[in-house]
């Protein structure tokens, strides 16, 4: 089996995020990290790797971005993957979240995965969309949320987080799976593998090497524009409820939900 | 082209390499998951902490600047100094339990070893599994440490120990592995001797009761007619003064980098408690009386911080580095214990009990002006590098 990760370079979390109204974008300069949630799709991937229940050739590490995403990389081989693929070209520059899944997309095809792994979002643009983008231009079947993975050999068992509850459902591979930070803790690297992390294999690619029809990608190629942007309506304040005596806390809640008819 | 660049780039280094990034990152990451949420804990049972020795060991954090050859991280000494700098930030305890390892007790050997003294401890040393000690100071030989009294004498192929040591770090742990002694061997003559831990007539004492560092393992050695091999000399007989000196250049780096972890840590607590606690109606950072205090605190750190990266970097490029080690030594120490202080003023009565760190950083730092080299001692290295006679 070969695993592909998806992974992205992200502000900081430490970096107080704002957006830039002259480009309408979300400011991304200062110090730059790999995606958060990225770390769990890599885990994830070394989880299925080191179980043993099927053979993992390799885990390749997928990113888009500029000059600078190559960190993301570095970082993603020393969590475990063992080599990496960064797709960059001018071309690709503001593309937006659709564009951006169909030229991964064509940078998978190039490697062929039987599955492909990604965080449920990023630290950034925080669409949660990418993997459904990249499935559809693969035709694979995707999932998003998946809390567990119980693999064999042609298929596997997931498990995934709904509002109502969990769902189990088999898919069969090759697929796109998006993990929810719930299915794993990440480990650290190891200090070894930071210092080994520029040996590994990592390879550049531009549009015309993985067949990026250009007019597909970039700010042209893209189907979005951003007209303006606002902050988000403020919430109502929400009541608080001191739980001295919990008796009475609790008789307070049931009533809270009862007058808004939440409990059957 | 890209040479000269790379030249120019290394003689004025403010950058960090993105391995040194990294590592910085890791360890404030771990410190921070792993440390954090126990340290008030471990301080309070003073309780050595070996789940996270044990984690830092696997992560390859217990040989940072040594050789892949023996176990170690193979990285440079400016990248051990940051993962101090990031333990201390956290946790004193922890942070000089992996710098006294590191830079006393791995170093000597790693330096002045013979390839077999290297290939039989470095591997587990450097792994963490087991944890090495400095036995340098006396009852009567701490600054002045040219007075020791412990004897080594050669007696059938055996060097005979007889004397005490005190104040020494690691020493009494489950996984303390030995001690590098200094001795005299002769009439006006120290040596270095390696002396492992289950040697007869080699006694580890109780642990001292600290004012803080809790939860490192600090105790008294006794040596009673103790033997060890001959070929346990380490380095040249007669060397021993000066490579003690030498071992307590390289410590004072990551001492210092434990003092400008110790002071960061006690910002990042007081600015945090400054923007949340509220008097007179409002925030009390909003204040000026308390601004002036974290302005002054941040813009000594950096200061600080600088004296002591460079002080790193002195050391990667092979350049004499000694002077900027005390200097650097002097100034942090100070700081931390400053910054310390600060910080528990502006948290008020809270920052009087241990339910906050700052309680814990206020009785750790103040071993940062004494331990391995005293204020005192680091003045008379500079002023005798300055000159003055």
């Amino acid at each position: 089996m070969k695993i592909c990760v998806l992974v992205k370079e992200v502000p900081d979390a430490a970096v107080e995020k704002r957006m830039d109204s002259n480009s309408m974008r979300l400011d991304r300069s200062g110090e730059k990290n790999l995606n958060p949630f990225d770390t769990h799709a890599i885990e994830a991937a070394m989880q299925i790797k080191e179980g043993g229940a099927v053979d993992v050739e390799e885990v390749v590490a997928v990113t888009m971005g500029p000059e600078s995403a190559v960190r993301a990389l570095h970082k993603a081989v020393s969590l475990g993957a063992d080599r990496s693929v960064h797709l960059t070209d001018d071309a690709l520059a503001d593309s937006d979240v659709s564009a951006t899944g169909y030229a991964l997309a064509q940078v998978l095809k190039s490697e062929s995965p039987d599955l492909v792994l990604l965080g449920q979002q990023s630290d950034d643009g925080e669409c949660y969309t990418i993997g459904a983008v990249v499935a559809d231009h693969l035709e694979m079947p995707s999932l998003t949320q998946v809390i567990k993975i119980d693999t064999a050999a042609d298929k596997l068992t997931c498990e995934r987080q709904a509002e109502y509850g969990y769902d189990t459902v088999e898919v069969t591979l090759p697929a796109v799976i998006s993990v929810g930070d719930a299915i794993n803790e990440p480990r650290y690297p190891s200090l070894k593998a930071i210092m080994g992390a520029k040996k590994k294999q990592l390879d550049s690619k531009g549009t015309g090497d993985v067949e990026i029809d250009a007019s597909k990608v970039g700010a042209d190629g893209s189907r979005t524009r951003v007209l303006a942007i606002n902050p988000p309506p403020a919430k109502q304040a929400g009541e608080i409820i001191e739980d001295e005596d919990t008796n009475e806390t609790v008789e307070k809640i049931v009533a809270w939900l009862d007058e808004r008819k939440l409990i059957a | 082209m890209r040479n000269g660049t790379d030249r120019v780039r290394r003689r004025v280094v403010f950058d960090l390499t993105d391995e040194q990034k990294d590592i910085q990152r890791l360890v404030r990451d771990f410190a921070q998951n792993e440390v954090a949420p126990v340290a008030e804990e471990l301080d309070r049972e003073k309780r050595f902490p070996y789940e996270i020795i044990e984690k830092l060991g696997k992560l390859g954090l217990m040989g940072i600047p040594y050789a892949q050859e023996y176990g170690g991280g193979g990285a440079d000494t400016l990248s051990y100094a940051l993962a101090i700098e990031e333990l201390a930030r956290v946790d004193s305890s922890v942070g000089i339990t992996v710098a006294a390892h590191t830079s006393l007790g791995t170093w000597p050997i790693y330096a002045f070893g013979t390839d077999e003294q290297k290939a039989e401890y470095l591997p587990a040393l450097c792994s963490g599994e087991k944890l090495w000690s400095f036995g340098l100071t006396e009852p009567e030989a701490g600054s002045d440490a040219g007075n020791a009294r412990t004897t080594a004498k050669l007696e059938d192929g055996e060097w005979v120990i007889d004397g005490a040591k005190q104040f020494i770090t690691n020493a009494g742990t489950d996984i303390s592995g030995g001690v590098t002694i200094t001795a005299r061997t002769g009439e006006k003559e120290i040596s270095n001797i390696i002396v492992p831990q289950d040697t007869p007539g080699y006694t580890v004492e109780a642990p001292y009761r600290k004012m803080g560092w809790n939860a490192s393992d600090t105790r008294p050695l006794a040596f009673d007619s103790a033997r060890v091999p001959e070929e346990n000399l380490l380095g040249p007989r007669g060397q021993g003064f000066k490579q003690f000196l030498q071992t307590l250049d390289g410590g004072r780096i990551s001492v210092s980098a434990m003092g400008v972890g110790l002071a960061q840590g006690a910002l990042d607590q007081a600015l945090a408690y400054a923007k949340e606690r509220n008097a007179f109606g409002k925030p009390i950072a909003s204040f000026q009386a308390i601004q002036i205090k974290l302005a002054d605190m941040a813009t000594e750190i950096e200061a600080a911080r600088l004296l002591t990266y460079k002080t790193a970097v002195l050391k990667d490029q092979g350049k004499p580095f000694g002077l900027t080690a005390a200097q650097a030594k002097l100034k942090t120490g100070r700081l931390a214990v400053r910054c310390a202080e600060e910080a528990v003023q502006i948290h008020g009565g809270y920052g009087y009990i241990e339910e906050y760190p700052v309680c814990r950083f206020y009785r750790d730092a103040k071993i940062l002006t004494i331990g391995e080299g005293t204020d005192e001692v680091q003045q008379m290295v500079i002023a005798r590098a300055l000159g003055a006679a």
